[in-house]
């Protein structure tokens, strides 16, 4: 019987032919990750499991970003510690200043190719998915046993099949997509499983929507969420890497635990009220909802075309008068072209505040944090109570053309209220 | 090897932002951590919890970040186990190597309410209702993860292996 991409690349590291789900396997890493704040426990570990050295410096990556520049002075020694581990093992590492948001900066940099398997200490990791890798999110003392060993230990998930039909509406996209389909599967819908994601729509979405949607696979409660690399992947990779790979691509007999098939022509952009990435609402349906803050950004949405959305929106507007508005760039590459393309600048004569890539307000962090009572729309992947700051204040997730709309208007709204179609619609109407 | 203490119930999705909070991230000590466990769902929890008790809680325990900070924070903060009608897949991997139990058992969710006092026999999975005087069986560990946990968690495995290949 034929397997599906997660199956293939499970396999193909595990020096097995076939498998099955519900299989343990011991597979080979081509990456493994740790961040500021998952990386010193992981160090630790690493420190208990009597190993001098990392299995291959190359295939180690470590990524100071939710708590910098550094916000505190625990922090800062937090963010010391992984230097300075990272400087003794000669492993990756991207300093403040030639940095961004992990999920950001690690495809950018080439590191993660079609085929490989990544293991991150950041339940994000999933994004690479995106490129045709499988990459999973798992703890601090996985990662430690990865860096290691080069191997780690998998159960080989199920694969839901989520296929996308038919041509997206105006201002619809990825994040629309994948919220959607969360508020359709549920916050633990495919929890243990991976997704694969195909159909029309999706040869149609832009790479960056890609990111986005397996961003949030583990919203769903999904180990991995893959796409089969295209043209626009392998574009993408060109000038970025020189490693030869092979494009896993699910064979047609592959067997699948569920396939569900969607309609993307009839989706409204969505927005998840809180406290649930599974609360999905089209907008329509979103009444009226004044807000406080809109953060543009993350792992999730914080990429080049996430940006060119918003500024679309925002660009010759002014914020309402009553809302902060932060865009956030995900990486220093990401900051400069948006610079270079004078994004930065309407951005700031809108009255938005743009500040250097991190994780910041995500998490509640810093840079952003809400006070009691306070409502964001966020671009975020996360709206649980407490998630970007007090537990008393409320976060809905959009995507940046929804965030933008609603930092003009000053409550949750859609774009098309403020700008009519996008300009790439305007085009193909004439 | 046996758990025995009251429950303390909570429903389902219990993320790990409210196990632990974000913006306790900066800390690593287990106990500092411990001081903050699960405050923005049960402010009373930490002053309430007695060394030993368990969690009970419904569907996709934990679910949310990757961070281990999470059953650290539980496990110092005194929690004893979790019983869960499931778990999400990241902390049921970080509880396993770090050494905090978990048992998956929607009978014995559905069928304990907060303060009732529970005995947990590890070994066999039973979970044994005392104040209500009813019995349930956890759902089998995979035998995979039964070699981790006889072992005291993933580090402690991995060195015994890594020892007999003549690693270090
Ligand atoms: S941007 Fe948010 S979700 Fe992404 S890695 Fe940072 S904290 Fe995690």
């Amino acid at each position: 019987m034929g397997m599906t991409m997660a199956e293939k690349i499970l396999a193909a590291h595990a020096g097995r032919k076939t498998l099955d789900p519900g299989d343990i396997v011991s597979v080979r890493v081509d990456l493994a990750l740790a961040n500021d704040i998952t990386a010193p426990l992981a160090i630790q570990e690493f420190r208990r499991l009597g190993v001098a050295r990392v299995f291959d410096p190359a295939k180690v990556v470590l990524v100071p970003d939710h708590f910098v520049p550094a916000k505190d002075i625990l922090s800062a020694e937090n963010a010391k510690l992984m230097r300075e581990f990272a400087r003794e093992q000669g492993v990756h590492y991207f300093e403040v200043g030639r940095m961004g948001i992990e999920h950001v900066v690690v495809p950018e940099q080439g590191l993660v190719a079609p085929g490989d398997v990544v293991v991150g200490a950041d339940s994000h990791t999933c994004t690479y998915g995106a490129l045709g890798a499988f990459a999973t999110g798992m703890g601090s003392t996985d990662i430690a046993v990865a860096m290691a060993t080069g191997e780690i230990w998998m159960k080989v998930p199920p694969t839901i099949q989520l296929v996308y039909n038919g041509t997206l509406p105006p201002w619809v996209g990825g994040k629309d997509l994948i919220l959607a389909t969360i508020g359709d599967l549920g916050v633990d819908g495919a929890n243990y499983a991976a997704l694969e994601f195909t159909g029309d729509a999706i040869d149609a979405l832009e790479l960056d929507g890609r990111f986005t949607m397996a961003n949030m696979a583990i919203e769903a409660g999904a180990k991995a969420g893959l796409f089969e690399a295209d043209w626009q992947a392998l574009e993408f990779l060109r000038e970025r890497t020189s490693r030869q790979f092979d494009i896993p691509v699910a064979d047609r007999d592959a067997h699948y635990a569920a396939i569900k098939e969607y309609d993307a022509s009839k989706l409204e952009p969505q927005v998840s009220f809180p406290h649930s990435p599974g609360n999905a609402k089209p907008i329509s349906q979103v009444g009226d909802v004044p807000i406080d803050q809109v953060v543009i950004g993350s792992c999730t949405n914080g990429r080049m075309e996430d940006l060119r959305a918003a500024h679309e929106v925002l660009r010759g507007r002014q914020v309402h008068p009553r809302v902060r508005c932060l865009v956030i760039p995900g990486s220093q590459e990401v900051y400069l072209r948006a610079l270079k393309e004078g994004l930065l600048a309407s951005f700031v004569e809108a009255g938005a505040a743009v500040s250097t890539p991190t994780c910041g307000p995500c998490l509640g962090g810093h840079m952003g944090v809400l006070a009691a009572g306070e409502r964001c729309v966020s671009t975020t992947n996360r709206n649980f109570v407490g998630r970007m700051g007090s537990p008393r204040a409320e976060v809905y997730l959009a995507s940046p053309a929804v965030a933008a709309a609603s930092a003009v208007l000053g409550r949750i709204g859609s774009p098309a209220e403020v700008v009519g179609l996008p300009e790439a619609a305007r085009g193909e109407q004439k | 090897m046996k758990l025995k203490g009251q429950a303390h119930k909570y429903g389902a999705n219990v993320d790990t932002d409210v196990i632990i909070p974000a913006r306790y991230l900066n800390l690593t000590e287990p106990a500092a951590l411990a001081a903050h466990c699960l405050e923005d769902l049960d402010a009373q929890f930490v002053k309430r919890v007695k060394r030993g008790d368990l969690i009970v809680a419904g569907a996709n325990f934990g679910c949310g970040s990757s961070r281990e900070h999470a059953p650290i924070a539980l496990k110092a903060a005194g929690v004893g186990g979790v019983i869960a009608a499931s778990f999400a897949r990241i902390f049921y991997r970080n509880a396993i190597n770090i050494g905090l139990p978990i048992l998956e058992c929607p009978e014995a969710v559905a069928g304990s309410e907060a303060g009732d006092n529970l005995e947990v026999d590890l070994t066999t999975g039973v979970i044994r209702n005392l104040t209500r005087e009813t019995q349930f069986k956890a759902k089998a560990y995979p035998p995979f993860l039964l070699d981790i946990i006889a072992a005291g968690g993933l580090v402690e495995y991995t060195r015994n292996k890594l020892a007999s290949k003549g690693v270090t």
